[in-house]
């Protein structure tokens, strides 16, 4: 039965698609950095097609997707039409990238990068996957920029996991691009130039601000901003961290800290640092490298591809935001129980994080109790995404967004070297969580659907092994044709 | 329409776990035996071994399970396999065997949403229940109520009786442990270098770790065996490919989680997570160093169809990951699973692509041949490298599954 003519059937030989359109630059992203890259390829007389996220569905922002949004934002998110247009009017340089000819997407996501290379050669060409409310699509491109800018990073504590803990990223978002910041009063934890910035964006925005918290004994960004914070009569709290949120059915209603001091407030903003967005890059198997006055992991020299803005890492001011996130880290973890969440989603504890015991709807006989981080470790260096599978930490929906930096910190400690150590855990495509109906492919053309087998064609392969070298044998191969091919 | 096949009788003569250990303890006490790979198939064949009493030691170039192993459908219901009965007879008895979760559960059901897809599975299910394993038929109203999540366009589908799955990647590092637990040694990061012989066998196999002697070897390096079974004189044809999967976030759990059909595999996880693959492969190239990358294409969008026409009710749920893993094939898709003429103490496994749900009676079957030169429980002559003695040296380019230009120059 087996054809021997030279030809797999059921191989993917040319069956993924051309891109539906092609530009000679796509830029992913449309903060200033990406505005200004489009303009500048345009200017250049290059088609330019810029694509940017915002506003996100509702539902994603529910799921901490892109940013840490902690379920603070307003009702007015879920009207997709007035956030388009609140999201375009926010960014004046949109506007004119239109006017100049460039193709403006909003509401865009941008879940993979594809292009031949080890271990595939099949593509026609390098494209980006696109998605939007409706459908999904892919786009050829002589250049991609990518100006994803960086996301909160989040680390845990008691309390952490109820609405009103956000990052300071999302909280920028929803102040100064949505509209739609639901807190009242804020609390801010550390005092860099991020917290301080947000602490004053929130002030302008008629957002009560209830302090900063910094587990340093100095303010730690610049001296004119902390100046300016100060003069707000906005107070730090120095030498100090959170050791619990508190809350009701809505939420944080008060923060008590290490010291002791109680402070209400509905929302908590994790203001310690940002992480480049190195999502599209590390799911497309490209280099990072880690570079800690950065923000961390940055994306590498990558063919083809260009990071501009916090994407290809933070402004290096000297300050080096690895050591001061994991400084932060040792101290809420120490104020953490071990029951306290890490991984939201999967709603693993520290416990069993560090335990590496798999999930509560499991058992855990005797042998698996007594197995541990420490017992992984003497078979080798951890491995993040081994852990991962054990525990299901960063299995979730929020795609470890919430959790991926804090576990390779905690992994990083627990194995007694500094972070970088421990590798982080991998980013896979879609780098955004998109319903099965976005995502698929519904003008897959023929031969994709003519050539359509369970697993790889090979005839012999299902026949029953009694009837192997028998008159039934080709029978079976011709009644299943083939084998599965569907 | 229900079908009223001869019922699966694997419960008897099942063993208690005492009785499976008491049986098989003590036959290679103090026989060292290095598997090279610590993949599903190399793992179960050191546990089977240790439980044996030999002096196991597994050498894996990375992690355990860190290939196909841990990166497939999970599905074990290999009927056409002359491993199956063991398969089916073991599996219920793994989680207590090995002391730590599998995720293993029982049956499946495969359903239809093209009438040639219908035709089909009728026939899978007439051939099974020839066998003597029980396959239902089943109505779309009967599918649509024990499959919350199918929808109108199900035309029918089929219930085996017997089966089910387990979870690829906590099964891997349960035999692993299972393997320490019992003595055994598992070497990570530690890619096999050569093998020393001495008058017809291998004596010691080095590593990048050191050096292991041995009384018996092992080769279960999944695409890499022929690179390492080359270095020993003996061709083994393997070809390897991509394959890649995609998961969602969590359904509401269906009765049976074990549902698969229009043109997938996959399952339902304990957590509720769709998870399936399917469709076209890439034949690459395959290095002795392991694959560079495990990259994941376009497909998803594909594959994202087929799970959205497979469960309507579940279209709006997110996929939040995709993954590939490249798996080894044999010229007719067959495992082979031998010890070698010369060297005589190697015995050579591969799955050929079904090595998951397989492995707690492949790696009983390695046992056998690496302590008694024979498999004990079944018939497995037809799964012999010899049965490629001559093959042509463009066996793959006679079947379309030549490597990448550009992988071949890489």
């Amino acid at each position: 039965m087996h054809a021997n003519n030279g030809t797999d059937p059921s191989a993917i030989g040319t069956r993924l698609p051309a891109p539906e359109a092609r530009y000679d630059i796509v830029v992913i992203g449309a903060g200033p950095a990406g505005i200004f890259a489009a303009r500048e390829g345009a200017a250049a007389g290059k088609s330019v097609l810029l694509v940017d996220e915002h506003p996100v569905p509702g539902a994603a922002m529910g799921n901490d997707v892109p940013l840490f949004f902690g379920g603070r934002m307003t009702a007015a998110t879920q009207n997709a039409e007035r956030m388009l247009e609140t999201v375009f009017m926010s960014e004046p340089g949109l506007e004119a990238a239109m006017d100049e000819g460039i193709e403006v997407l909003l509401g865009t996501s941008a879940w993979g990068v594809y292009r031949n290379g080890p271990g595939m050669a099949a593509l026609p060409e390098a494209v980006v996957a696109l998605a939007d409310a409706t459908r999904g699509w892919l786009v050829g491109f002589g250049e991609l920029v990518l100006a994803t800018g960086a996301r909160d990073l989040a680390i845990g504590f008691p309390g952490w996991n109820q609405p009103g803990v956000m990052g300071a990223a999302a909280l920028t978002m929803l102040l100064s691009r949505y509209e739609a910041f639901a807190g009242k009063r804020v609390l801010l934890m550390g005092s860099h130039d991020l917290a301080l910035h947000t602490a004053l964006l929130a002030r302008e925005k008629g957002v009560d601000v209830a302090g900063l918290v910094e587990v340093r004994d100095a303010p730690q960004g610049d001296p004119a901003l902390a100046e300016a914070v100060r003069a707000a009569q906005i107070p730090f709290y120095l030498n100090d961290a959170v050791a619990e949120a508190r809350g009701g059915i809505d939420g944080v209603e008060s923060v008590r800290l290490r010291s002791g001091a109680e402070i209400a407030c509905d929302t908590v903003v994790l203001a310690i640092g940002l992480v480049p967005s190195i999502e599209l890059i590390d799911a497309m198997g490209g280099k990072r490298v880690l570079d800690g006055a950065r923000g961390g992991y940055v994306p590498g020299e990558n063919a083809g591809i260009r990071c501009v803005g916090d994407c290809a890492g933070l402004a290096d001011t000297g300050f080096d935001h690895v050591a001061y996130r994991m400084e932060w880290a040792r101290e809420l973890g120490q104020l953490s129980a071990p029951d306290t969440i890490v991984c939201q989603c999967e709603e693993v504890t520290r416990a069993d994080l560090l335990g590496v015991q798999p999930p509560h709807y499991l058992e855990r006989p005797a042998p698996m109790a007594a197995r541990s981080l420490d017992t992984l470790i003497k078979d080798g260096p951890p491995n993040p995404d081994q852990i991962k599978r054990l525990t299901r930490a960063g299995m979730g929906v929020c795609q470890g967004r919430r959790c991926r930096d804090q576990v390779a910190m905690m992994l990083a400690m627990a194995a007694n070297g500094p972070f970088g150590t421990v590798p982080l855990a991998t980013h896979r495509a879609p780098v955004r969580p998109l319903p099965l109906r976005i995502l698929a492919d519904w003008e897959e053309s023929e031969d994709m659907r003519s050539g359509w087998d369970v697993w790889f064609g090979i005839p012999t392969q299902w026949v029953p092994y009694r009837d192997i070298d028998t008159p039934r044998e080709r029978e079976h191969q011709q009644a299943i044709a083939g084998n599965m091919s569907l | 329409m229900t079908n009223t096949g001869t019922n699966f009788g694997l419960n008897v003569g099942r063993e208690t776990p005492q009785e499976t250990m008491a049986t098989i303890a003590g036959t290679a006490n103090a026989m060292k035996v290095v598997i090279v790979g610590g993949g599903v198939t190399g793992l179960s064949a050191g546990w089977w071994l240790a439980r044996s009493g030999a002096a196991v030691t597994v050498l894996d170039k990375g992690i355990v399970g860190w290939e196909a192993s841990g990166r497939n459908g999970g599905g074990a219901s290999h009927y056409q396999s002359p491993l199956f009965e063991e398969e089916q007879r073991m599996w219920p008895e793994m989680d207590a065997l090995l002391g730590y979760p599998t995720e293993h559960q029982k049956e499946r059901i495969v359903m239809a949403v093209t009438e040639k897809q219908l035709r089909q599975y009728h026939y899978i299910a007439k051939m099974n229940n020839e066998m003597g394993y029980r396959v239902d038929l089943l109505e779309a109203d009967q599918v649509r109520a024990m499959v919350p999540l199918a929808g109108d366009n199900c035309l029918g589908g089929m219930h085996y009786r017997f089966g089910g799955h387990a979870n690829p990647q906590r099964t891997v590092q349960a035999y692993a442990w299972a393997l320490q637990d019992l003595g055994g040694r598992i070497c990570q990061h530690s890619p096999v270098t050569g093998f020393e012989t001495e008058g017809g066998k291998v004596v010691a196999v080095h590593a990048t770790s050191g050096r292991y002697e041995c009384d018996a070897v092992v080769v279960a390096a999944g695409p890499q065996i022929g690179a390492l079974m080359a270095k020993l004189g003996v061709s083994v044809p393997l070809a390897a490919a991509r394959a890649e999967m995609i998961v969602t976030e969590p359904a509401p759990m269906m009765p049976i989680g074990g549902v698969d059909g229009n043109g997938l595999y996959g399952r339902q996880t304990m957590r509720g997570n769709l998870a399936y693959g399917g469709g076209p492969h890439e034949w690459l190239a395959t290095f002795e160093a392991g694959p560079a990358a495990r990259p994941s294409s376009p497909l998803t969008r594909n594959l994202a169809r087929r799970v959205a026409e497979l469960f309507p009710k579940a279209a709006h749920l997110n996929v939040i990951r995709s993954w590939a893993g490249i798996v080894e094939n044999t010229p007719d898709g067959r495992p082979i699973i031998d010890r070698m003429k010369g060297p005589e103490n190697v015995v050579v496994a591969t799955m050929s692509g079904v090595g998951f749900g397989l492995s707690p009676a492949s790696g009983h079957a390695v046992r056998d041949l690496v302590v008694d030169g024979q498999c004990s429980f079944t018939d497995i002559a037809k799964l012999s490298l010899s049965r490629f003695d001559g093959i042509e040296p463009d066996w793959r380019e006679q079947r379309g599954w030549q490597a990448p230009k550009a992988e071949l120059a890489a």
